[in-house]
């Protein structure tokens, strides 16, 4: 096996997304992450939907589809039905995912098809000039909106822990050591892995995560998730994630808590109960965000017994066995 | 192409043995022979009449005579039972000779309530024979299929020859000689005795019906000895009960035919056994992704269970993602299939347009119904040509296939991906419900004989030159490099692309080049020259395609056999169309066009050679008729 660097991972093609989009850092992460994979180029595959997420496909050294609008986890999920030796994976948008997309990926989640999914989220449609998303908040004023918006926000991790997701995480476009750490997480997970990145559009909604990519302000608005350490965050105000009463989460400051409380992060918990409830905490528009795994549980993934099962069979069945299928009737002969 | 079986006489024995016993008892009643039969089992969806008429048939085929088989049945599981929206029939033709369909108008009608009686008798010529459970003739199903007064008492039935049988009566009392046997399971061989009683009629093999009572029932021993004995007291009462039964009518087996083994499938099956047979032929694992829809789920199930040739299928959360799956597996360099009926065709449409612009093989299967919309889902239709054909945005020719009979499903099906994978592209191949549903009798092919496939996949390309994944062969096809092949990475997509280097492209030259090259390249499909049968001097072609090939022919031979001259062709390749068919349309003064749309394949005739050609058009859901054709004919050469 070759040693392989970012290098081997950049495609040739010119990358054409706006100044300053935060597609350029995830790129740059996806491209630096890579090798950590030890799987060669050639043994990778980008399925992408539509949208500027779905150019991603083309600025990466592997196979690579541009495919249909929302389409992505359909393809990828056919793609992992006739190949397990693969590494496959699907970027898509917040449009693409979760508006015309929204029936392949809750099933791709369902059925935990062996496929990462690289979710931008930006709240806002870019490539056709900006229009409201369906992570669009509430009251935004946009192209199509320009009452601002009266539909509230869908809500990613928590769809695709309806959905049935066993890995789901978030990160953000600009903080490539969280980034890369949530990749590898998801890498290292068998089934679906859904990653929300939360994706800066500087022309169509700029600055809407400056709340938690500002580094004063992010310090302040990052509840980080990691597995089995109590749930507590900020640096001049800190604050921790409690169990209250009525069985809720909540957001206390540190020195109310009671330590015992204090919510202790579980991501590999079978039930996806707390990460449910951790997906409700917090806001995306302003204020604190949980950033990190939510999920990470081990489940049958799909298809993962009977693909080389069956591609052996495809092997074995020649033509003998092909005369034998056919006449396996009642026959009669004429001589 | 319909083929003719004959039976070693040796498997017979049994039923010789009963027959001739039937002749000896039988002395003084009808012997007759026909050269062809049509039968009708009508009965409601509960009844069992497609299991009668599957039955009927195997038995039939193995009887040696040609046969061809239409169900027909409601799209609810259970309609209201009773009612004339219930009803469920199979109709199964057989004949001494070639036959083409499964038959305009039942010799034979089975009813076995009003409801069957009053959907089917508009549909029977004088002198036909009604089989009827005279048990199930009582005041309430009679108000239930919408009879005032009982058609057995007005006289509406006088035209006919009426068996009155009181079905329910005598297997109820068969069901208090079995132990544990109920009420309910006497009503439920009722399809049996029928058969029975029928299979006596028609001098049948029965041995091949008690050898799958016997398996079916295996685990339920006393449904399997109510229905054995159901089965054979309707044998018995043909038999034996000459004041109501006239007599036996004999068909003899078919003669001349070429030799081999053969069985009888239908249009699913022989699209299931052709798309593994394609498998096998390119050593591509197949991978089907469905979405459940009437009637081409059936297609779905059968591959389902086809572990043991390594299909995967894979029941998909819509249509769209069926297509996107079965593009994705096409991808990886299996052979990607998707199967639907026209409603799923609406939705797939995307995809199909994708695989034209990425240029890899997918097939995808159409098998119509009537539309629009939901329109009729059990009921058949060859509507949706021009959406197979032009049904997708921007300039996206597709190759189209049409099956033409339900044995020739299997070739259709392994010539749809034949082209798909020489050259490429999405394929569509049009089926129906009709086809679908209907059986026939196939010569089996052997494995051997059936041409390879290659799937010619791109091999790792030298390190110094690049790799292009839009170069092209002579067939205009472009490289299928499968992930996994080192040094070919490349990325394709919906976006137009630049030739040969398969970058993204919005060069207008490369755009109109690309456009052309798409379009070259299915046109330039091999397809074999259209084959005409015609009399010397004819002036009148039919042209036909798809489903309705044998009601065509058979129509063309009624006609020929009054003398008249007439000939026919018809069409497999619907994209691109045979390089002679302008020569051929333009040899005859006139050109019919029948099809089960409103004359969509004649509308293409006249953009693409400027013919006048003449529709002759059907929506009914039913199939055409050879009666139906032969009057058409005479209409033209009146």
């Amino acid at each position: 096996m070759r040693t392989l660097s970012k290098a081997d991972f950049q495609s040739s093609n010119e990358t054409r997304w706006c100044p300053g989009c935060g597609d350029y850092a995830i790129l740059a992460s996806v491209q630096a992450f890579m090798p950590e994979l030890e799987v060669p180029p050639e043994r990778i595959v980008f399925v992408t939907g539509i949208g500027c997420a779905g150019r991603f496909s083309y600025y990466m050294n592997t196979y690579g589809m541009h495919a249909i609008h929302g389409r992505a986890p359909a393809i990828a999920t056919g793609l992992a039905a006739a190949r397990e030796d693969l590494s496959v994976w699907v970027v898509t948008g917040d449009g693409d995912a979760l508006s015309i997309g929204g029936n392949h990926l809750i099933h791709a989640m369902r059925r935990n098809v062996p496929v990462k999914v690289l979710l931008f989220n930006n709240r806002i449609y870019g490539l056709t000039k900006g229009q409201a998303s369906p992570t669009s908040e509430l009251g935004k004023v946009t192209k199509s909106t320009p009452g601002g918006s009266i539909e509230p926000p869908a809500n990613p991790i928590a769809l695709a822990l309806g959905a049935g997701a066993t890995f789901v995480a978030r990160s953000v476009d600009r903080d490539k050591e969280h980034l890369s750490g949530v990749l590898r997480a998801a890498a290292n997970h068998e089934g679906t892995a859904l990653v929300e990145i939360l994706q800066n559009c500087p022309v169509f909604n700029d600055r809407a995560f400056e709340h938690v990519t500002d580094k004063r302000e992010a310090s302040e608005n990052r509840i980080p998730l990691e597995h089995g350490a109590p749930i507590t965050f900020g640096a001049e105000r800190p604050r921790a994630v409690v169990r209250l009463p009525d069985g809720s989460l909540g957001i206390v400051g540190a020195e109310q808590a009671d330590a015992a409380a204090i919510v202790e992060h579980d991501a590999k918990r079978e039930s996806p109960d707390l990460a449910f409830a951790l997906s409700q905490l917090g806001d995306l528009t302003h204020g604190p965000v949980p950033l990190g795994v939510f999920r990470d549980v081990e489940a049958p993934v799909w298809g993962q017994t009977i693909a080389s099962e069956l591609r052996a069979a495809a092997t074995r069945f020649g033509e003998r066995e092909l005369d034998e299928l056919l006449h396996n009737a009642n026959t009669w002969r004429i001589s | 192409m319909l083929l003719y079986p004959r039976l070693d006489n040796g498997e017979r024995g049994y039923v010789r043995t009963m027959s001739a016993q039937a002749r000896v008892r039988g002395v003084g009643r009808r012997e007759e022979a026909r050269e062809r039969v049509v039968v009708r089992f009508a009965g409601d969806s509960g009844d069992g009449m497609q299991l009668a008429g599957g039955r009927f048939t195997d038995a039939t085929a193995l009887g040696g005579n040609d046969l061809a088989t239409f169900p027909d049945f409601p799209a609810e599981i259970r309609a209201p039972a009773g009612t004339v929206a219930g009803v469920s029939s199979f109709q199964v033709h057989f004949a001494s000779r070639d036959i083409a369909t499964p038959g305009d108008s039942p010799d034979m009608l089975v009813a076995m309530n009003p409801a069957a009686l009053k959907a089917n008798l508009s549909q029977l010529k004088a002198g036909a024979s009604i089989l009827l459970d005279e048990d199930a003739f009582s005041k309430r199903n009679l108000m239930k299929a919408g009879y005032a007064v009982s058609p057995l008492e007005d006289g509406a039935l006088r035209d006919f020859e009426v068996m009155r049988v009181p079905m329910t009566t005598l297997l109820l009392s068969l069901a208090e000689g079995i132990e544990g046997a109920s009420s309910r399971d006497a009503q439920h061989a009722r399809n049996l005795f029928a058969l029975g009683l029928v299979s006596w009629i028609y001098d049948r093999p029965t041995d091949i019906t008690v050898r799958w009572i016997e398996a079916k029932f295996s685990k339920t021993p006393v449904v399997a000895e109510m229905n054995l004995r159901a089965f054979k007291a309707g044998w018995n009462y043909g038999e034996t009960t000459e004041s109501l039964v006239a007599g036996q009518v004999h068909v003899a087996p078919v003669k001349d035919l070429p030799a081999g083994t053969y069985r009888t499938v239908n249009g699913t099956t022989a699209t299931a056994l052709g798309l593994i047979a394609a498998s096998v032929k390119s050593s591509l694992q197949l991978v089907l992704a469905a979405y459940p829809i009437t009637p081409a789920s059936e297609l779905l199930h059968e591959l389902a269970r086809m572990g043991r040739a390594g299909v995967r299928t894979v029941q998909a959360e819509d249509e769209i993602a069926a297509a996107g799956m079965a593009l994705g597996a096409s991808y990886g360099g299996a052979l990607g299939v998707s199967a639907t009926s026209g409603p799923g065709m609406d939705l797939k449409a995307e995809t199909i347009g994708l695989a034209a612009a990425l240029e890899l093989p997918l097939v995808v299967i159409d098998v119509q119904r009537a539309g629009p919309s939901t329109g009729m889902p059990t009921k058949t239709e060859q509507a949706d040509l021009l959406m197979a054909l032009y049904g997708r945005h921007g300039e996206s020719p597709v190759p189209v296939l049409a099956a033409s009979s339900p044995a020739q499903c299997f070739d259709a099906a392994l010539e749809a991906v034949r082209i798909a994978v020489r050259y490429r592209t999405p394929v569509i191949l049009l089926s129906d419900l009709f086809l679908a549903n209907s059986s026939e009798p196939w010569l089996i092919p052997e494995a051997a004989q059936l041409a390879a496939i290659d799937p010619h996949f791109a091999k790792p390309p030298n390190p110094d030159a690049p790799f292009l994944p839009y170069a092209r062969n002579d067939d205009l096809a472009r490289p299928w490099a499968i992930p996994g092949t080192t040094g070919a990475q490349h990325q394709i997509g919906g976006l137009e692309k630049a030739d040969m280097t398969g970058t993204v492209s919005y060069d207008a030259s490369n755009h109109a080049l690309m456009t052309r090259l798409r379009a070259a390249k299915v046109a330039g499909i091999e397809v074999p020259d259209l084959r005409v049968d015609g009399d010397e001097g004819a002036q009148l072609l039919l042209l036909g395609w798809g489903s309705s090939e044998g009601a065509i022919r058979a129509g063309v031979r009624r006609v020929r056999q009054r003398g008249l001259k007439v000939a026919r062709a018809h069409l497999h390749h619907m994209n691109p169309l045979p390089g002679n068919l302008r020569q051929v349309l333009s040899s005859y003064e006139r050109v019919l066009v029948p099809e089960m749309n409103e004359g969509q394949l004649a509308r293409v005739l006249r953009a693409e050679y400027l013919v006048d050609v003449r529709s002759h058009a059907k929506v009914e859901g039913r199939p055409l008729f050879a009666s139906e054709i032969e009057a058409a004919i005479l209409g033209e050469l009146g």
